[in-house]
């Protein structure tokens, strides 16, 4: 058995320990709000009608741990909103930003960094799961930063 | 011992094809651009043993798809491999039909009832026995192949290198084997580890411990995976991790806590390809239709070149470095095994 771990590259450099302590001490509301608005304008229109239907209705946590930021959103009447902060989401994900961006640049898989722990999932699996593979269907949201060629 | 019948292919220096996995059309894409010879895929529903929510395609993507492979010269294989429900049967007869009008250009199959519709209603259907058939002989393919003319037979990654040279040397029918992925050290379709726990296996609901019976939970001591509310591991705060199955848990045994059956490790047999091509093995598969499509990729990048350099040169074949840590870095665990093919217990 050859254990062969690779760690993730990483594609952003750390927040700074302040902006991190400032960033964390902001109210849910704001960022829930902007990442709502931001799933509506890359993710809704690529949203295939019976997967919104079966996403619709649950809160989900989504925390960015390096930058201490937490959003709570929903997929409510076919649009994405912020979801109120109160009571338990159905899924609770976290992640540093870095392994974000490469799931949703399409680099890397949901399942590898939830091996290596660089993906935390808790909460409804089942649900879990039919957003990842969702996701995967649809594939990269996101172009940024450039592949170097 | 009866004997076995000519095995035509058995000589053939042709390279293993490459058989890869697509979980959605994107995957199906990628896999096709990056060199599978061909991909296996599902309906959206308990007719193939990967049902997970929001997987496999529906009609108009399974049609687009194959339309792509076909396009390029490779192959498209519909899995059709759990087992008929005695109460509605009609679903898994549908499917068969979809695929036929679909155009696949095989059926993989376990079910010997579904295997009997498409050999009485679709003769012209290239018929696969799949893994979860369990078929570990090659008098046990031979029977399928009278009985259901089946054309190809994929083995249970329980079988020794040895074992399956000989079921290669006696069998008439391609042989095709689990050459990367997560492993199931079972003999497939023979485990009710699954059932025990859940209520549900591969065979009956297309899922090995379904993900509405997982619950992970952070606590103090680490992280809890539990199956239908029974305690499967407790992994450390930063200890790597594996999906949740009974064959895979750590358990109190005799004091001792450890793996009982199974590390969560995946299978990689890219060191043992000059022999399976040596042997006569038709294709190789790689397991995964639930991982994303970047995994699909890079794993398919991964096999093509290496069955490539050893087509090319199969004397001074050697596993390439960057290869061995793509797979790795894909790997359930981040580890690798031969399996059972150099495992000394049985
Ligand atoms: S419990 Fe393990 S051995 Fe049994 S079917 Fe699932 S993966 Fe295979």
């Amino acid at each position: 058995m050859t254990p062969s771990a690779t760690p993730s590259h990483r594609v952003l450099p750390p927040l700074p320990p302040v902006l991190r302590e400032l960033v964390a001490r902001l109210p849910v509301h704001p960022p829930s709000h902007l990442l709502a608005l931001a799933l509506e304008r890359v993710l809704r229109p690529r949203l295939p009608a019976d997967a919104a239907a079966r996403l619709a209705g649950h809160a989900v946590d989504i925390e960015v741990r390096d930058f201490g930021l937490r959003c709570r959103v929903t997929l409510r009447d076919g649009h994405f909103r912020s979801a109120p902060a109160s009571g338990p989401a159905t899924l609770r994900i976290a992640a540093d930003a870095a392994s974000y961006l490469r799931l949703l640049r399409g680099d890397d898989d949901a399942d590898r960094l939830f091996f290596e722990r660089a993906l935390v999932m808790e909460g409804d699996t089942e649900y879990g799961l039919l957003l990842k593979n969702t996701l995967d269907a649809i594939g990269p949201l996101l172009h940024w930063p450039l592949r170097r060629a | 011992m009866t004997s076995s019948p000519a095995a035509s292919h058995v000589a053939s220096p042709r390279p293993p094809r490459l058989v890869c996995p697509a979980g959605s059309l994107r995957a199906l894409t990628l896999a096709i651009d990056a060199g599978a010879d061909a991909v296996y895929i599902g309906l959206k529903d308990a007719t193939n043993a990967r049902n997970f929510a929001g997987l496999n395609f529906d009609i108009a993507q399974a049609r687009e798809g194959i339309a792509h492979a076909h396009a390029l010269g490779r192959e498209v294989l519909m899995a059709l491999n759990t087992f008929a429900d005695a109460h509605a049967p009609q679903r898994w007869w549908r499917a068969v039909d979809a695929a036929a009008g679909l155009g696949v250009d095989a059926l993989i199959c376990a079910d010997t009832a579904v295997l009997a519709y498409a050999r009485d209603h679709h003769p012209q259907l290239r018929l696969h026995l799949s893994v979860q058939a369990s078929a570990t002989t090659w008098e046990a393919i031979e029977f399928y192949r009278e009985r259901y003319g089946i054309r190809r037979a994929v083995l249970p990654r329980v079988l020794t290198l040895a074992q399956v040279e000989q079921l290669c040397r006696h069998s008439s029918v391609e042989i095709e084997v689990f050459g990367f992925g997560s492993l199931c050290v079972m003999v497939e379709g023979r485990c009710a580890l699954s059932s025990y726990v859940t209520g549900q296996s591969p065979n009956t609901a297309g899922v090995c411990s379904p993900p509405s019976a997982v619950r992970w939970t952070d606590g103090a001591d680490g992280v809890d995976a539990r199956l239908n509310g029974v305690l499967i591991d407790r992994y450390a705060p930063d200890e790597a991790r594996g999906y949740p199955t009974l064959c895979k848990g750590r358990f109190d045994v005799e004091g001792t806590r450890d793996y009982a059956l199974e590390e969560p490790t995946s299978l990689n047999t890219l060191s043992l390809l000059p022999r399976l091509t040596a042997m006569g093995v038709a294709a190789i598969k790689i397991e995964g239709r639930q991982r994303s499509p970047a995994y699909v990729e890079q794993v398919t990048r991964v096999w093509r070149a290496a069955i490539d350099a050893c087509a090319a040169q199969p004397a001074r074949f050697s596993v390439q470095p960057q290869w061995t840590t793509t797979l790795g870095r894909w790997s359930e665990g981040q580890q690798h095994t031969l399996g059972a093919y150099d495992r000394p217990w049985r």
